[in-house]
């Protein structure tokens, strides 16, 4: 489709870009809560054509990234349960648990498989069924459809060898968390597109209406990216914090309500468990009772030894926005890509990794 | 062949294996060398300096649109006497063959390789054979190795990048890396995308009739362009800047990328290469290159810069700038 | 969160199935948490291995047009306008 194509025409983007260094809004702090834009951002290199006072911010947008070390050790132990296949999104491979990380384990030469969808995963289950096929689903709203559409289908098909282990969890909370903490000022946010595709535009009222923050949903072409920056910093500027949706193409308010059907018909709230944050209330999405055969923490009775973070890893603070990861004494030294000591630096919407990748020696 | 699969005999140095050898081998891919029948090959030197390369070959899937590990053995070898300026003289080719293999599997990587070598018109001089244990290797790997010779006069070296070079494609990137990929379990999907293999030493000799002024040849495979123009810049202790809209990527590359999450900087290209010339030179050697089909999509797509020394930058469409870090871990499509 | 790309509808398949093609490269996602219909010619945004959402192209040359003449703030909320009505 050529007209989606030209959101990366860089005339267009020049007009935009324009209109932001003419903008007056002194120091302004925008923060994405989305792992695909931190890297979006990243790769179209928006920071670097950005004036000065403009500071873009990462929150904890990135669903491996927020995964607590004892999430992730419960991954390895299912891993390692005889008879079990963990299938899980490439993104989860070589995140460092307590000891070891997926990718370890399978060189260990327990099954581990990397799926693109939770059909691959529900197809394996049906193809081995002397097999117990769990999946290991991460992930926000865009993408626990995916997961509840796997258990129903699985319910409807009478699959028996497959479960889920849940680790999904939602945007609004940790989003609201990071506020209420206070440790960083925001002055505007951009709104995750895909999530708001599911969730609705509407979800992010509260945003100006209870904290006068002006959020802008984006899509995550440069032109969304910069269109919605530019509309912050005009809320800004004016003083009327406000909802505006740049990705309207995509998102409409309501959202996909036969998707966020399909999930809360299949999981129900819970606590959940935040690196960088603790334990943030309904914030986490469990598996119903009556989709029990399907929990593979019911199935499974896997024990985790302690679960203990690297003591010189501060993903925490990362997510929280209140470090950016040059500032961490180990970036780039003992913790990079290849020997990560904490998710941030290895998965692929990880702040660290970013900088790491995209911005390191730029500075 | 008198055996459907490869059995541990075939390498045990007896009857099974001189069968395998009169029968499939010598015939495929015989030529004067061969046929003295030696445990070497003896080669008049015609003089110049003496270019010797290795490489293995272990890819999975063993066929993928476009090609297979016979192609790449012979190609790969090739291109890279190549990019040293060399003109290739022969290859080995060192098999180890795992027990079970499906002989008809292997007649037909043989007969690409045969016919890979024939069009390249560079002869498999001397090889060897080996079966191991089933699981101790996966079906197939291949070692060749080559012989080339550099003319005076031509002096192409890693280290050679000076600011103010230009720095050039031959052809569109990430085509052999989504093949590969596409056929990988797990990721299935279909995609018109087929590897890029074909032997580039042609190619280079038209360069080579236009000057002899070329700093730096290299053709980028795994890690893709981006670990190759790291490897230079850190050679050369240059800076090297690309221009994203400069970048030739097919629309069908770029939807596969899109759609797993992959970066095609990082893509593998298995006939391509990346050559780096004085500005002065930068036309007539594009022009030299798009007169060949294996060039014809050849283009700029950036410049050897003095500033930081080591680092490889690209201007985004938008106009900022990114760093083209090196490639860190395998390439693991993402969701997120 | 999240990547997803856009996907012209090739054919639709039984159980919720359809063929998509992304510039080229084709493959097999599910309907099933689609918000609606979708027809062969389509395009719809997929994520691991569904469609989440129709893209509304009219709507897309609308916001392409937009993006350049104007802030998506006045285009949204025109000057006046209460933006917590």
């Amino acid at each position: 489709m050529s007209v989606l194509h030209q959101f990366r025409d860089s005339t267009r983007a020049q007009a935009i870009i324009e209109r932001i260094r003419g903008r007056n809004t002194g120091d302004i702090s925008i923060m994405e809560f989305c792992g695909g834009h931190t890297v979006a951002i990243f790769r179209s290199g928006i920071r670097t054509v950005m004036p000065e006072h403009v500071h873009m911010l990462s929150g904890p947008g990135c669903p491996v990234c927020v995964t607590s070390n004892g999430d992730l050790d419960r991954a390895v132990a299912l891993a390692k349960t005889p008879g079990v296949i963990l299938t899980t999104y490439g993104d989860m491979l070589r995140v460092p648990g307590s000891r070891e990380s997926l990718m370890q384990v399978r060189a260990q030469g327990y099954q581990v498989e990397i799926v693109y969808s939770t059909l691959d995963a529900l197809k394996l289950a049906a193809a081995h069924p002397d097999r117990e096929v769990v999946f290991f689903a991460i992930g926000f709203e865009t993408t626990a459809p995916a997961a509840a559409a796997a258990v129903l289908q699985a319910q409807a098909k009478g699959v028996r060898n497959f479960s889920i282990c849940s680790v999904m969890k939602l945007t609004i909370p940790g989003a609201k968390a990071l506020l209420a903490m206070g440790e960083v000022k925001v002055d505007g946010v951009i709104g995750p597109g895909h999530v708001s595709s599911i969730i609705g535009s509407d979800a992010w009222r509260f945003l100006p209406e209870e904290y006068e923050i002006p959020v802008a949903i984006s899509g995550f072409e440069p032109l969304d990216l910069l269109a919605a920056t530019d509309a912050i910093m005009q809320m800004h500027e004016e003083k009327r914090p406000a909802l505006v949706n740049s990705y309207s193409r995509v998102v409409r308010p309501e959202g996909n309500r036969k998707a966020w059907g399909a999930v809360e018909r299949v999981f129900s709230l819970a606590e959940a468990s935040w690196r960088g944050f603790g334990s943030i209330p309904e914030s986490g999405l469990v598996l119903r009772e009556e989709f029990s055969d399907f929990n593979a923490d019911l199935r499974f009775d896997v024990t985790v030894e302690d679960s203990a973070e690297h003591p010189a890893c501060r993903c925490g603070e990362v997510l929280r926005g209140v470090l950016t990861p040059p500032e961490c004494s180990v970036f780039g030294t003992a913790c990079t890509p290849e020997s990560p000591l904490g998710p941030c630096m290895v998965s692929s919407e990880g702040s660290c990794a970013a900088y790491y990748h995209y911005q390191r020696q730029m500075a | 062949m008198k055996h459907s699969q490869i059995l541990l005999a075939h390498g045990s140095g007896g009857s099974m294996m001189h069968d395998l050898i009169q029968e499939l081998f010598l015939p495929a891919f015989d030529n004067p060398f061969l046929r003295q029948a030696n445990d070497q090959a003896l080669i008049d030197n015609p003089g110049g300096r003496i270019a010797f390369t290795t490489d293995s070959y272990v890819v999975q899937p063993v066929i993928f649109p476009g090609g297979s590990i016979g192609e790449l053995a012979v190609h790969g070898t090739i291109n890279d006497l190549a990019v040293g300026g060399a003109r290739p003289l022969g290859l080995s080719v060192g098999m180890i063959l795992e027990e079970g293999l499906d002989m008809a599997l292997l007649e037909d990587i043989v007969g690409r390789m045969k016919n890979a070598s024939e069009e390249a018109g560079v002869p498999i001089v001397t090889g060897d054979t080996k079966v191991v244990e089933r699981g101790s290797c996966d079906k197939i790997f291949i070692n060749t190795s080559g012989i080339g010779i550099v003319p005076g006069g031509i002096d192409i070296d890693g280290k050679n990048a000076r600011p103010g070079d230009a720095v050039l494609i031959s052809g569109s990137i990430g085509d052999h890396g989504v093949a590969v990929m596409s056929e990988r379990r797990g990721v299935q999907f279909s995609t018109p995308v087929v590897s890029d293999t074909q032997p580039l030493h042609q190619l280079v000799k038209s360069m080579f009739s236009v000057t002899h002024s070329i700093h730096v040849m290299r053709d980028p495979t795994r890690g893709g362009i981006a670990t190759t123009l790291n490897e230079i810049a850190g050679q050369s202790r240059v800076g090297i800047e690309i221009d994203e809209e400069a970048l030739p990527i097919s629309p069908e590359v770029t939807g596969a990328c899109d759609l797993l999450g992959l970066d095609p900087l990082y893509l593998a290209n298995e006939g391509k290469l990346i050559a780096i010339v004085p500005e002065a030179q930068a036309d007539g050697v594009l022009e030299a290159m798009r007169g060949r089909p294996e060039g014809a999509g050849a283009c700029r797509i950036g410049r050897v810069v003095e500033d930081r020394p080591g680092i490889v930058r690209m201007r985004t469409g938008i106009g900022g700038t990114r760093i083209v870090n090196v490639l860190s871990g395998e390439m693991l499509p993402r969701i997120c | 969160m999240c990547l997803a790309v856009p996907a012209k509808v090739l054919e639709l398949r039984d159980d919720n199935m359809a063929l998509v093609d992304i510039s080229g490269t084709q493959r097999e996602i599910s309907l099933m948490v689609l918000d609606g219909d979708a027809a062969p010619g389509d395009f719809v945004l997929i994520h691991v291995g569904y469609a989440i959402e129709k893209i509304d192209e009219e709507e897309a040359a609308r916001t392409l047009a937009t993006f350049e003449e104007l802030s998506m703030l006045d285009e949204q909320l025109p000057e006046g306008e209460d933006p917590l009505a």
